[in-house]
């Protein structure tokens, strides 16, 4: 009747076993983590004495699994970035204008003369002065076109091909421009990786959110704007032929041109074709370094492509000036002393030390394809997540021992067992976050506070059976197992649909509310864990040695 | 020698007054209701955009030199509320400035929090910001409609589990239970003005949890003892399953209580509302799976023929206590 099988009771116990090893190192938290940074490190840059000192305050045979804290509790800025998806049609269109040109050209004797009108951004418009001519041109543009490379938009082309009149519209189709979306914010999520990495903070969360925003948080960083500083600029580097320079920040660019800022010479503008001859997509490598003048400098190279590309248009436009475009300001602008054919350059201005290393680590990680928009922000001081951690700590501390006496005075021996599992309760759900590598956060505290609170429900539902059971004039053994079959369904029934809520505020909440459904819902499974099988055998155990003829509960 | 809260036998009828209790339900479903509809509640910038940001000073707050500081750059609503807790020090002095969402779609600029500390210097020497949140209106709206969502979904699953589980007039019954619950919340809230965020959400689902947890366990005893009891009336056995756990119910519910009422004042300020919830959630949970979810049971009526077919509707588990 009362009665486990020992291979149970063993699986029982090394459960709890390992339950309490994984969670061992939250005890020690700053040495632990020390001691994992200075492993990292060794790994990383290899051996120091002091890192291997750091590194062997901690066991290397114990878990050295932590509970992340979440930025609530540890300090640090949040992100929440909008990729601007629809920049990127923009440049397609610039860059697919030459080759519409390119591929028109052979054909004036039916197509006449063409000239691009003013229009949307994700347009080409092209006037025709033979309208007759549109069915050849129609035919011709189209014949630039590729098939989308993606699942959804099999057999359909990347750009659409339309006549209004005796005016061409070439625009990205509806498959091309999702496929585009996609590959542009998978691009702009692994840039900022990129670009976050080259800073070399500790854990930082990057990930996708829906179909175009990014979340990124990072633990220990002084505020918001400073992440921003690292990863809001686009960085877009471009050399464009230069066809006028002026002051007129209105003046009319002409169809294919734009006009852009100087970045360091106030009042002074550049008008320069639109479509780049070569972009920061083609560098291989970009480091600060000074010019022969001895100021701060970028030096870059290109790869093979790009340095033939620049190579070819330094050759053929020796003589005639170029500007070097960061992010739709112009940097510089010389003129082409001699054919460069090695695909490297030094990119000079008026920067500082500073600026030229964060230029050359902004143009190693990559441009951003597209601008992003910052949606939401949110900056915790470290002061105010230790003062959380605190008050947390004292507040779980008070509950646990408020809870513990007052199950003790309830229902004694066996409401010590039940204090015994809620001790092995909390170490469990510590060992399991440790092992998921799950986060902590403000309300993830609340949510093991409260687990505190109903950890024990199980526990009272099971003793309240037995206790009725005893009342039914039923012997020891007997009311114990009785009180446990029957509180089954109700524990099973209670604790599903709490879970189902947890797993709900998981799936829809973000951040610290997902914390809070993490804890809620681990706590639930290590309650009615503890309370069927581990205050169970306790009781069982026991009773084994004591044989008691009555009990009280 | 045991501490007992209940008494070892209980014979309380529950539904002698069930018209006033439900009455007095009713009522304050409908005041907490009118006071979301009237007064509205008061979002925090998770909802409704804007910035809020934590201040710490050596000196006092003074709430009127904070606004003439802040009054210059043109911000539109700003309000500016201290903040108390037991935990500060002696010459830490808190303050929360909450600022409107502002026209452009994103949240408010690096710079702009530099000028506002800059303006604020000047009358709380040494002030930091300790904390700088800003949510983007275009968020803010999703954000809501990602919280209503998961309320009601919560709801709509726990209503099938229960209706898989037992039969549709406890699913009825607990789900009344728990729209009365959550009511009752977002009614305390409108009406006391406590702020409304995020965290709140998750304190109204964790109520929702427990609320169904309390009305689970009456019910799970109330099917067990329907089939018991054959010859009882519908009252009787109601009234018998609540007395007989309504022990178990007080030692949870003090349980519970203990450990939030523990959070609540030493848990610091930053959660307080979030805990303020959750007390409120689980007096009301008790108090409605009891009240609401049984006395709408009885109302509803329950099929007594369980004999004829037995283990249909997937009561896998109830095999156990037959």
């Amino acid at each position: 009747m009362l009665q486990i099988d020992l291979w149970k009771r063993v699986l029982i116990w090394l459960v709890c076993a390992a339950g309490l090893l994984l969670a061992l190192p939250n005890g020690f938290y700053t040495r632990v983590e020390q001691a994992n940074d200075a492993a990292a490190d060794i790994i990383a840059k290899g051996e120091t004495p002091e890192r291997l000192e750091t590194a062997g305050q901690w066991p290397s045979f114990l878990p050295s699994g932590l509970v992340n804290l979440g930025l609530d509790l540890r300090g640090g800025a949040h992100l929440l970035a909008e990729v601007q998806v629809d920049d990127v049609y923009e440049a397609r269109m610039d860059a697919l204008w030459p080759e519409v040109r390119d591929a028109l050209r052979p054909e004036r004797s039916t197509v006449g003369t063409f000239r691009r009108q003013p229009g949307p951004a994700d347009q080409i418009r092209l006037k025709i002065s033979k309208p007759d001519g549109m069915s050849r041109a129609l035919e011709v543009v189209r014949g630039l076109a590729n098939p989308v490379t993606s699942l959804t938009g099999a057999g359909a082309t990347d750009i659409e091909v339309s006549a209004e009149g005796d005016i061409l519209v070439v625009q990205l189709s509806e498959a091309e421009k999702l496929a585009s979306d996609d590959r542009t914010v998978r691009q702009s999520l692994e840039i900022v990786r990129r670009r976050i990495d080259e800073v070399g903070t500790r854990e930082p969360t990057i990930q996708r959110q829906g179909a175009d925003r990014i979340l990124i948080q990072v633990p220990g960083i002084g505020s918001a704007s400073e992440l921003k500083a690292i990863i809001g600029t686009t960085a877009q580097l471009t050399f464009n032929p230069v066809v006028g320079r002026g002051s007129d920040a209105d003046a009319a660019p002409g169809v294919g041109n734009k006009v852009i800022p100087s970045l360091d010479e106030e009042g002074t503008y550049y008008t320069v074709e639109a479509a780049a001859v070569v972009t920061g997509e083609d560098l291989v490598d970009a480091q600060p370094s000074f010019d022969q003048n001895g100021r701060p400098a970028v030096t870059f190279r290109f790869n093979t492509s790009g340095a033939r590309r620049f190579g070819d248009y330094t050759a053929e436009n020796i003589g005639s000036p170029f500007a070097i475009v960061l992010d739709d300001e112009v940097v510089s602008a010389p003129v082409i002393q001699s054919h460069i054919p090695g695909g490297s350059g030094i990119i000079t201005g008026n920067f500082t030390i500073e600026e030229s290393t964060n230029l050359a680590v902004l143009l190693r990680a990559g441009a951003l394809p597209a601008g992003l928009e910052f949606l939401e922000e949110r900056t915790i001081g470290p002061e105010l997540g230790q003062d959380s951690i605190d008050a947390g700590k004292v507040a779980t501390a008070v509950a646990f021992v408020a809870v513990l006496a007052f199950m003790g005075l309830s229902y004694g021996l066996f409401g010590l067992f039940a204090n015994v599992a809620l001790i092995l309760n909390i170490a469990l759900i510590f060992g399991m976050l440790s092992l998921i590598g799950g986060t902590l956060t403000l309300p993830g505290i609340a949510g093991i506070v409260l687990t505190v609170g109903m950890a024990v429900d199980a526990n009272v539902l099971i003793f309240e059976r037995i206790r009725e059971e005893l009342k039914a004039g039923r012997g020891p053994a007997k009311a114990i197992d009785e009180g446990y079959s029957k509180a089954l369904s109700a524990i099973l029934d209670a604790n599903i649909t709490t879970f189902i809520t947890a797993v709900i505020l998981f799936a829809m909440g973000s951040g610290p509310v997902r914390g809070f459904a993490i804890t809620l819902g681990l706590g639930i499974m290590t309650s009615v864990f503890t309370a069927i099988f581990v205050t169970r055998l306790m009781i069982i155990m026991w009773f084994e040695r004591r044989r008691p003829k009555t009990i009280e509960v | 020698m045991r501490l007992r809260l209940v008494p070892q036998e209980t014979s309380f009828d529950f539904f002698k007054r069930a018209k006033l209790w439900l009455g007095i339900s009713a009522l304050m479903m409908v005041v907490g209701f009118a006071s979301f509809l009237f007064q509205g509640l008061n979002f925090g910038i998770d909802f409704r955009g804007g910035t809020t940001i934590r201040t710490e000073a050596t000196e006092s707050v003074d709430v009127g030199a904070y606004r003439d500081a802040l009054a210059a750059h043109q911000l539109g609503d700003v309000s500016i509320t201290e903040v108390f807790d037991p935990a500060f020090e002696e010459d830490q002095h808190v303050a929360m400035i909450r600022i409107q969402a502002q026209d452009d779609g994103e949240a408010i600029s690096g710079e702009m929090i530099e000028t506002l500390k800059a303006s604020l210097d000047a009358v709380a020497p040494g002030i930091k910001f300790v904390s700088v949140e800003s949510v983007g209106p275009k968020v803010s709206g999703e954000l809501i409609q990602t919280a209503v969502i998961a309320v009601v979904l919560a709801i709509a699953a726990v209503l099938v589990y229960i209706w898989l589980r037992f039969e549709w007039q406890f699913a009825l019954g607990a789900v009344a239970a728990l729209v009365h619950d959550v009511v009752l919340t977002i009614g305390v809230f409108s009406e006391l003005q406590i702020r409304f965020d995020l965290a709140i959400i998750a304190a109204l689902l964790t109520i929702v949890g427990y609320s169904l947890n309390d009305t689970v366990v009456v019910f799970d005893r109330v099917r067990e003892n329907l089939r018991r009891y054959k010859q009882k009336d519908l009252a009787e056995v109601l009234n018998l399953s609540i007395n007989e756990t309504l022990s178990r119910t007080m030692m949870t519910s003090v349980t519970t209580l203990l450990a939030l009422i523990s959070l609540y004042v030493l848990g610091g300020d930053v959660i307080r509302g979030f805990v303020f919830a959750m007390i409120w959630g689980v007096v009301v949970g008790t108090y409605s799976s009891v009240f609401v979810a049984s006395t709408i049971l009885l109302k509803l009526g329950v099929k007594r023929d369980w004999s004829k077919q037995s283990n249909t509707t997937g009561n896998q588990f109830s095999n156990i206590d037959a």
